[in-house]
């Protein structure tokens, strides 16, 4: 399986230390299935997030995404979602692994705070480039190194035999 | 030659390497691997997925029932079962289920399950505690824990170091909670991303091992990937008495050894410290307070501070007086050893005299989970690791984190008290 790696959406903006408690709350973490993980996505900080959300919008955020617990039900709660990918000005460690592993496209863009709700963006990335359609600004995401970019194009850790 | 911090110098061992360099990829076996009832499912369902059929390493693979046990609810129930049916199929021998469990992160060192220079994954974030053990440790997610108990490996990025040098002893009233809490508030809940916490200075042998857990346990609050002690008699003693005959292997810093930077923590001149809503780094000291803080809940307990010197720190403030009617107060010992050695000491009595509760182990309320969630406009005074929004429960209730001491002070007096004030 190869993803395609050219995204457009619609953005949802948040800000600093977005934490893996917001993005699922412990209370729905007595299942993996992600349909259910989708319906409480965001809740505790945007309660219409799960009905707002359209199939290929994309997340943009501050400093630190994902900080918290190691909880993979994170990035699949966004991922059935149905965002396409997820930017941030950086991402706490152990949810950036999630990500890569199951295949939940993220990109690390320091200028992304320019970025605002509801802009239509166009993500390419391979080049890493991110245009703010109408405004037609672009800015730059940091490329990934080439093992994480395989492991990404590869659908997951688990599709990939590593080093 | 290649200087190398205490980390890099386990990871370069592990994967056969003369050195490593911070940045570098590599991939090293691991001396274990550990899920929980919440993280493990999602493992062993990737596990499948991928068709995989054996886990390769059975004796390094660890799970442990604590998060929502005893099962809270039916669908807790059917997880728990399915880790319990795939450990028999797998032989699994470390599963430990209600009666041998534990809170992960107390039970596995206490267990003797980890050593000086191992290199452990455990997919949950707190794994960064057996750093207290000069281990490499870290947290994960499920589809790594599935990769590592397939292959037995995992891959890392090297990470670099930021070193804290700890000098002088703590004061009355102040442990490593108070410590940790302090460099979070200095580095930021992200200041040590993707690096290592490497604790050097004399002021290191000072501290007990519950209090070099509770500071490596909550490295990653500030991002951190692992946070790791030098090895010294205290540490040798606690993995000979837990760990009798187990293999250790001690690795030092190189004296030339470069970090991204370095911190220094008198550590006697700290004070207690408390993190307010709603992070981690967003501490204080009591002298910064000036409001009075209504306490609905108190909870002592968790990965971070339910060790027995947490249970002895606590009983010291509690007894003979009795907690404010308004305050709910739950006291969680992290494993059965704590438990037991709780009733032994009699810590059981001036808990239950005092009129909190005296719960078994489960990491619970510290996630929102059950045995103590709170109401909107609740406030908790916790000794756990997070206070983000909805940690603990509602979205607008509030968990201020701080030591056991610090708790206990509290539950007396119905508002966030330091220990010092309490009359």
């Amino acid at each position: 399986m190869v993803i395609e790696m050219i995204f457009n959406g619609s953005v949802h903006k948040y800000g600093d230390n977005v934490n893996t408690d917001v993005i699922i709350p412990a209370r729905y973490l007595n299942t993996s299935e992600e349909k259910e993980l989708a319906a409480h996505c965001m809740e505790d900080i945007d309660a219409d997030f799960s009905a707002r959300v359209k199939p290929g919008d994309i997340i943009v955020a501050g400093k630190n995404f994902g900080c918290g617990s190691s909880r993979e039900h994170a990035p699949l709660a966004i991922k059935a979602s149905g965002i396409s990918c997820v930017i941030a000005e950086s991402f706490a460690r152990i949810f950036y692994r999630n990500c890569i592993n199951i295949g939940l496209p993220i990109l690390e863009c320091p200028d992304c705070f320019k970025i605002q709700n509801a802009d239509m963006l166009k993500i390419e990335t391979d080049s890493g480039k991110i245009t703010i359609q109408g405004t037609e600004e672009v800015l730059s995401a940091l490329p990934f190194p080439d093992f994480i970019e395989q492991i990404i194009r590869s659908g997951g850790l688990l599709n990939k035999n590593v080093l | 030659m290649h200087s190398m911090t205490i980390t890099q110098k386990i990871l370069a061992f592990k994967a056969g390497l003369e050195y490593t360099v911070p940045g570098q990829l590599i991939e090293i076996p691991l001396d274990l691997v550990m899920g929980n009832d919440i993280t493990a499912p999602l493992a062993v369902n990737e596990f499948h997925k991928a068709g995989f059929e054996k886990v390769s390493i059975p004796d390094k693979t660890v799970f442990v029932m604590d998060h929502f046990v005893p099962n809270k609810d039916i669908k807790s129930a059917e997880n728990a079962a399915q880790i319990r049916r795939f450990s028999a199929e797998q032989k699994i021998d470390n599963f430990f289920d209600v009666g041998t469990a534990g809170i992960e992160h107390a039970l596995l060192p206490e267990k003797g399950l980890v050593t000086a220079g191992d290199a452990v994954i455990g997919a949950d974030s707190h794994t960064c505690t057996y750093g207290a053990l000069g281990a490499f440790s870290t947290g994960v997610g499920s589809t790594d824990l599935a990769f590592s108990m397939a292959t037995g490996k995992l891959w890392f990025k090297v990470p670099s170091a930021i070193k804290v040098i700890l000098t002088g002893r703590l004061s009355k009233y102040v442990c490593g909670k108070d410590v940790i809490l302090h460099l979070i508030g200095i580095l930021g809940v992200e200041g040590a991303t993707y690096k290592s916490l490497e604790f050097s200075g004399d002021g290191v042998s000072s501290l007990s091992m519950d209090d070099r857990f509770t500071i490596a346990n909550m490295a990653v609050e500030c991002g951190a990937k692992n946070g790791i002690f030098p090895v010294d008699n205290k540490t040798l003693e606690y993995i000979s008495e837990h760990a009798p005959g187990k293999d250790c292997k001690v690795f030092e810093a190189d004296c030339n050894a470069e970090y991204d930077s370095e911190i220094t923590i008198d550590l006697s001149a700290l004070k207690p410290t408390v993190a307010f809503p709603h992070l981690p780094s967003n501490t204080r000291t009591f002298d910064e307070i000036d409001d009075d803080i209504q306490i609905n809940q108190v909870i002592i307990g968790s990965c971070t501070n339910g060790r027995l010197e947490d249970m002895k720190a606590a009983a010291e403030i509690l007894r003979g007086k009795k907690v404010n009617k308004n305050t709910r107060t739950i006291i969680i010992p992290a494993t059965q050893e704590v438990f037991l050695e709780s009733v032994k000491q009699g810590l059981t009595e001036i808990f239950i005299n005092a009129g909190a509760v005296f719960s078994l182990p489960t990491c619970g309320p510290c996630l929102g989970g059950h045995m103590g969630v709170l109401a909107a406009g609740e406030r908790a005074v916790s000794t756990t690791n997070r206070n983000f929004i909805g940690r603990m429960g509602h979205r607008e209730s509030e968990v201020y984190l701080a030591s056991p001491a610090v708790a206990a002070a509290s539950a007396i007096a119905g508002r966030l008290c330091s220990p010092e004030d309490l009359r």
